[in-house]
C-alpha cells in the first residue's frame, strides 16, 4: 500500500494556495507547505506572535533573539515584512482578514470538529493560537495522519478528545486521502485518493461518515 | 510647563527599585513577551528576589525550566498563572501534575484581547473563539446574527512588567521585531506599568510618528541592559555557494 509522504501531503495542501492570500501555516508538516509555493504566486505568512511576511531561516550568524515565528524558530524578514503587537495579530485572525490556515490534529469529527491541543491526563501544553485560528481564519485545512500511531482512525463520528473547535475544518488531507466539504452544513466528500490507495482502503480506515 | 511628566518621576537605577513599594503577597502581575522573546527578565529576577508569593500570573507563556517565568515557578511563587501555551517547561508540568499550580488556559488571542480590553476601559466582549469547547464552559453565550459568542471578560492587572526596546525620557515606547508580541496590551492593562529598556534616549530623540506604545501607559521605567537574549529554536539555512 502506497501513501503521501509528510512532504506530498504538504505539497498537496500548497495547491489551496491562491495568489495574494494570507496564511497562517501550524507547526508540524503544516509548516512544510511553506517549501511548495508555486513560483508564479505571492502568498504572506502570518505568525501569530506579531509578524506579517515571513522570512526564510537565517544564515548562521545572523539569528537575532527577536525575529521568531510562533514555534519559536529564528526567521528573517522580507522587504514587505509587518511587525505588530498580539492583540493587533488576532484581531486580524479573529476578524477573518486571514484566507487560508494549516494545522495539524489528532482527531476530526464527520460535523468538522477538530482536536488538536489536550490529551487528558497525558499533555497539557495549551492551545495557544489554535482555537482563534480555527474560529476566525476563512478556510481551515487540516493535515494529519489518517490513522494514529496506535492504528486508530482520526477521522471519526465524533471527537473523544477536548475540541479546539466546532464544526470549522473546510478540508482534510491525510496521508491516504483529501476530503472536502462545500459548506459546514454538509458532510466531507471524499475527493481524492493516495496512489494505490482505494475506496475501500479509507472506508477500513476510516469511521466518520462522507460522501463518496 | 505643559508636557509630560519628567524625567526623574519615571526613571529608576534598577529593576529591584522600580518594583520595591509596588510588590506584595496575593498580588495580579501581567507579564509580556512570546516564549522567551521580549520577556522582562530584569524585573523577573526582581519578583524573584523580593519573595514576593501567592502571585496570580498573567502571561501567554509559562517561562522554560530556570528561564523567564520558570524562575518563579521553582521558587514557588506562583499560585495561579494564566496563559495560552505553558509546554517546554518541565517544573511547571511537575507542579501543575501534584496540584501544586493552579492553571486557566485561554485561547491566545482571547488572552491578548482580554488584556487590551482590561486595559481600554472595556469590561467584557464577545468572541467565537473557543465556542463549543472546554474554554466555554461556565462562560456566557449570546447569539448574534445567528452565530454563538462567547463573553470574555478584560483583565486588569496590580502591576505590568514590560520589556521594550526604546524609551524616551517620558515613557514613550519603542519595540523590536517580533518582541512587541503581548508587551503592548501586557503593558496597557497593568494599574501600574513597569518597563525595563534596552535604551533610554533623549526626550525628543524618536519620531513621534514612530512610537509604539505612547507614555501615558507608562509609570515606570529602568535600563536592563547589557542583555543576552535567549533563542529557544536556533533554526538556519546553509549559505548558498557562489
Amino acid at each position: 500500500m502506497m501513501a503521501w509522504t509528510r512532504d506530498q501531503m504538504a505539497a498537496r495542501a500548497a495547491k489551496e494556495l491562491e495568489d495574494g492570500f494570507y496564511v497562517n501555516l501550524g507547526i508540524g508538516i503544516p509548516t512544510l507547505v511553506a517549501n511548495h509555493v508555486p513560483e508564479s504566486i505571492t502568498v504572506t505568512l502570518q505568525s501569530e506572535n506579531g509578524m506579517l511576511g515571513i522570512g526564510p531561516f537565517p544564515y548562521a550568524g545572523e539569528e537575532d533573539a527577536d525575529l521568531i515565528n510562533a514555534g519559536k524558530q529564528t526567521i528573517s524578514e522580507l522587504p514587505q515584512s509587518a511587525y505588530f503587537d498580539s492583540a493587533q495579530s488576532f484581531a486580524m485572525i479573529r476578524g477573518g482578514h486571514i484566507d487560508l490556515t494549516v494545522l495539524g490534529a489528532m482527531e476530526v469529527s464527520q460535523k468538522g470538529d477538530i482536536a488538536n491541543w489536550m490529551i487528558p491526563g497525558k499533555m497539557i501544553k495549551g492551545m495557544g493560537g489554535a482555537m482563534d485560528l480555527v474560529a476566525g481564519v476563512r478556510k481551515v485545512i487540516v493535515v494529519m495522519e489518517h490513522l494514529s500511531k496506535a492504528g486508530d482512525p482520526k477521522f471519526v463520528p465524533e471527537c473523544t478528545l477536548p475540541l479546539t473547535g466546532r464544526n470549522v475544518v473546510n478540508m482534510i488531507i491525510t496521508d491516504m486521502a483529501v476530503f472536502e466539504r462545500s459548506d459546514r452544513a454538509s458532510l466531507f466528500r471524499l475527493t481524492e485518493l493516495a496512489p494505490g490507495i482505494t475506496a475501500e482502503d479509507i472506508a477500513n480506515a476510516t469511521t466518520a461518515a462522507y460522501l463518496q | 510647563m505643559i508636557g509630560a511628566g519628567t524625567s526623574a518621576q519615571r526613571i529608576y537605577p534598577d529593576a529591584i527599585n522600580a518594583l520595591a513599594d509596588l510588590l506584595r503577597d496575593g498580588m495580579t502581575i501581567c507579564v509580556g513577551g512570546f516564549g522567551l522573546c521580549g520577556i522582562p527578565e530584569r524585573l523577573i529576577d526582581a519578583v524573584v528576589g523580593s519573595g514576593v508569593k501567592n502571585l496570580t500570573v498573567v502571561s501567554n507563556n509559562a517561562g522554560i525550566d530556570n528561564e523567564g517565568l520558570g524562575k518563579l515557578l521553582r521558587t514557588r511563587q506562583i499560585a495561579k498563572i494564566i496563559s495560552s501555551y505553558v509546554g517546554e517547561n518541565k517544573e511547571f508540568e511537575r507542579q501543575y501534575l501534584a496540584g501544586e499550580v493552579e492553571v486557566e488556559f485561554c485561547p491566545q488571542g482571547t488572552l491578548a484581547e482580554r488584556m487590551r480590553a482590561g486595559g481600554a476601559g472595556i469590561p467584557g466582549f464577545y468572541t467565537r473563539t473557543g465556542v463549543g469547547t472546554q474554554v466555554a464552559e461556565g462562560k456566557e453565550t449570546k447569539f448574534f446574527d445567528g452565530e454563538e459568542y462567547l463573553l470574555e471578560h478584560g483583565i486588569c492587572a496590580d502591576v505590568a512588567l514590560v520589556k521594550a526596546w526604546r524609551s524616551d525620557e517620558t515613557g514613550n515606547l519603542m519595540f523590536r521585531k517580533t518582541a512587541r508580541n503581548f508587551n503592548v496590551p501586557a503593558a496597557t492593562c497593568g494599574k501600574v506599568c513597569v518597563v525595563e529598556v534596552e535604551e533610554l534616549v533623549p526626550t525628543g530623540s524618536l519620531d513621534p510618528d514612530c512610537i509604539h506604545l505612547p507614555g501615558v501607559y507608562v509609570q515606570r521605567v529602568l535600563v536592563g541592559a547589557p542583555y543576552d537574549k535567549k533563542i529557544e529554536f536556533r533554526t538556519v539555512r546553509p549559505r548558498e555557494t557562489a
